[in-house]
């Protein structure tokens, strides 16, 4: 399996950061920036990263299956809409923008839009209580989100947008 | 700039340097006593720092609230063995958003308090284990320890001493669980985030079964300042055994939430109506969650109290992470007892049954008792099965269920009542 220059570079780096006979730390940070590129824990991601750090396949897939960022066979939408519902986005609106973003896109939690561009996901607290109710696209962070500005969002995306395109809501981390 | 504005009553000394232009930056650091504090460390023997450490009132800021020093004490510094020093940056108990802010604003503090932590232990390596999620984060701590290194602060001869320390960050994948002590070791190891059981505790045998310091990132973050400032400034800052200052992080039903340092022992009534502007629409307060969604709720009439970790402690609850999560009178209690078992079902790593299906069946019987088809014999075995679930884990995680569960239901029974009788 192939990888782009910069991850086969982030790879080595990441089996250097590690004791010489302790490469299987490496084992979480290589599958979730791999799946980054190949867009989930596909079978040949899970043996080239089995090969790589020295394990066997299954240990890879045994691992993969207890993370909730690691979408193992099935990949989410090229924008991945996470909405926090947990209990202080809960107190100010966080259960009712899930809502609309299920009525809007049309997807439920964990589904993927059939263009492949766009999933949904109910996620757990987020660390950004303060900020809340909050939204992740990807890895980005969105917060104190109004309705008006979850329709922007999800409008802009629909077009096909990337979210840093959809200049009205901006992401607020660096 | 931070999320929220700053508070005139806080007291900044962790985010002093919040604000500051290239805050995140080396040189904003050095600027500002940035790693003076190691190079006091330097010339102090590993007892002198634990002492100060001890002396200080540090206490874990994770939620245990453990004496830092006395962890420290714990790691057997004549051990053949290499030493690790862990970062636990998994911040994600519900109502807890601190950690993020001194990554993003000040890495370089977080950097000083882990080499001190290593010239204290003697260990040469560190890690920062960051949750997935953070992804932004890693590059700016990426960004910062390369700083680091490229100016001799780490590397093989730090500061010109002669002295080796190494640090790396590390991505977690989405794990509340691996945010405890032990799972985030094994997951840090490469495994799946389930707890070991202990003792042996990380400090005897934590990372590839090495002597460990593990502590969150805000208790790395306090050692510069108690080695730079002494013990005593850090210690009088707080309450009794409880020195220094505090994220507290205030969410839900408040007119100013946001992310405010106060000194250890700030009353939470002053928190919520001063700092926080008071509960939002002119609403009564009903309940606050006083540390993070593990720890019991205070009703209203129980939140003139000191938030230290003693106090909240005699209040039967707990400071747990800082998470101040405030609910007004509006709030439906039987929804938020829900929405924080639904959470803790989802995160049980299933390692241990009375966690894995205890919290599965409190999720079925909220969720029924939530849906209007509850019976009033549901409310008893609601707790009845919380309690049954208290002190049978390998981790917390059964017990960060059932507390506040327990709360919920023997401080606002009538809304349990309420929702059989519908």
């Amino acid at each position: 399996m192939t990888f782009s220059p910069e991850l086969e570079a982030r790879f080595e780096k990441f089996l250097a950061k590690y004791p010489a006979d302790r490469k299987r730390s490496a084992l979480i940070p290589m599958l979730i920036y791999g799946q980054d590129e190949v867009g989930s824990v596909t079978d040949e991601l899970v043996e080239e990263v089995a090969k790589r750090v020295g394990v066997k396949p299954l240990e890879v897939r045994e691992v993969a299956g207890f993370y909730s960022m690691l979408h193992v066979g099935k990949p989410m939408g090229k924008h991945h809409v996470q909405v926090c519902t947990n209990i202080s986005c809960m107190l100010v609106g966080g259960a009712e923008l899930y809502d609309q973003a299920c009525h809007k896109l049309g997807l439920g939690h964990k589904q993927v839009s059939a263009d492949g561009f766009i999933s949904l996901e109910e996620v757990e607290c987020m660390g950004a209580c303060s900020w809340a109710p909050a939204v992740q696209i990807g890895y980005d962070f969105y917060h104190q989100v109004t309705p008006a500005q979850l329709d922007k969002l999800l409008d802009g995306l629909k077009a096909g947008k990337n979210p840093d395109q959809i200049t009205e809501v901006p992401k607020v981390n660096c | 700039m931070p999320y929220n504005q700053p508070h005139p009553l806080e007291v900044r000394v962790l985010t002093r340097r919040f604000g500051l232009p290239n805050s995140q930056s080396i040189d904003t650091y050095i600027a500002n006593e940035g790693y003076q504090a190691l190079e006091k460390a330097t010339a102090m023997s590993q007892e002198e720092i634990i002492n100060e450490v001890k002396a200080s009132g540090l206490r874990g800021r994770g939620g245990a609230g453990f004496p830092t020093g006395m962890k420290w004490g714990f790691v057997p510094r004549n051990s053949p063995k290499p030493k690790y020093i862990v970062v636990n940056a998994d911040e994600s108990e519900p109502g807890t958003c601190k950690d993020r802010l001194l990554i993003e604003y000040d890495p370089h503090q977080l950097i000083e308090g882990i080499m001190i932590a290593g010239l204290a232990v003697g260990a040469q390596q560190g890690y920062i284990y960051i949750r997935g999620e953070f992804r932004y984060l890693i590059g700016v701590m990426d960004k910062a320890i390369d700083e680091a290194y490229a100016r001799g602060v780490l590397g093989d001869n730090v500061l010109g001493k002669g002295i080796k320390f190494h640090l790396a960050t590390h991505s977690g994948a989405g794990a509340y669980e691996c945010g405890e002590e032990s799972a985030l070791l094994e997951s840090f190891e490469g495994k799946r985030g389930n707890p070991r059981i202990r003792p042996p505790f990380p400090a005897v045998a934590g990372a590839y079964q090495c002597p460990t310091v593990l502590n969150n990132v805000e208790t790395f973050c306090a050692v510069p300042t108690i080695i730079l400032r002494g013990a005593k400034y850090f210690a009088d800052l707080g309450s009794p055994k409880n020195g220094g200052t505090r994220l507290f992080c205030l969410s839900g039903h408040v007119n100013r939430p946001g992310v405010y340092e106060l000194p250890m022992g700030f009353n939470l009534l002053r928190l919520i109506n001063e700092v926080g502007g008071g509960v939002r629409n002119g609403k009564k307060l009903k309940a606050v969650i006083p540390g993070g969604s593990s720890c019991p709720v205070l009703k209203a009439d129980e939140c003139d109290l000191a938030m230290d970790f003693d106090t909240v402690a005699a209040a039967k609850s707990m400071l747990g992470s800082g998470g101040v999560v405030v609910m007004d009178e509006d709030t439906d209690i039987v929804k938020a007892a829900l929405r924080i078992m639904r959470f803790y079902a989802h995160e049980s790593c299933g390692w241990c049954i009375p966690c894995r299906e205890g919290t599965t069946w409190l999720k079925k019987l909220l969720q029924r008792m939530d849906d209007g088809m509850g019976q009033r014999s549901d409310i008893v075995l609601i707790g009845d099965l919380s309690k049954n679930m208290l002190g049978r884990t390998f981790c917390p995680l059964g017990d960060a269920a059932a507390m506040p569960t327990i709360a919920f239901v023997e401080k606002f029974r009538e809304e349990f009542e309420a929702k059989v009788a519908a």
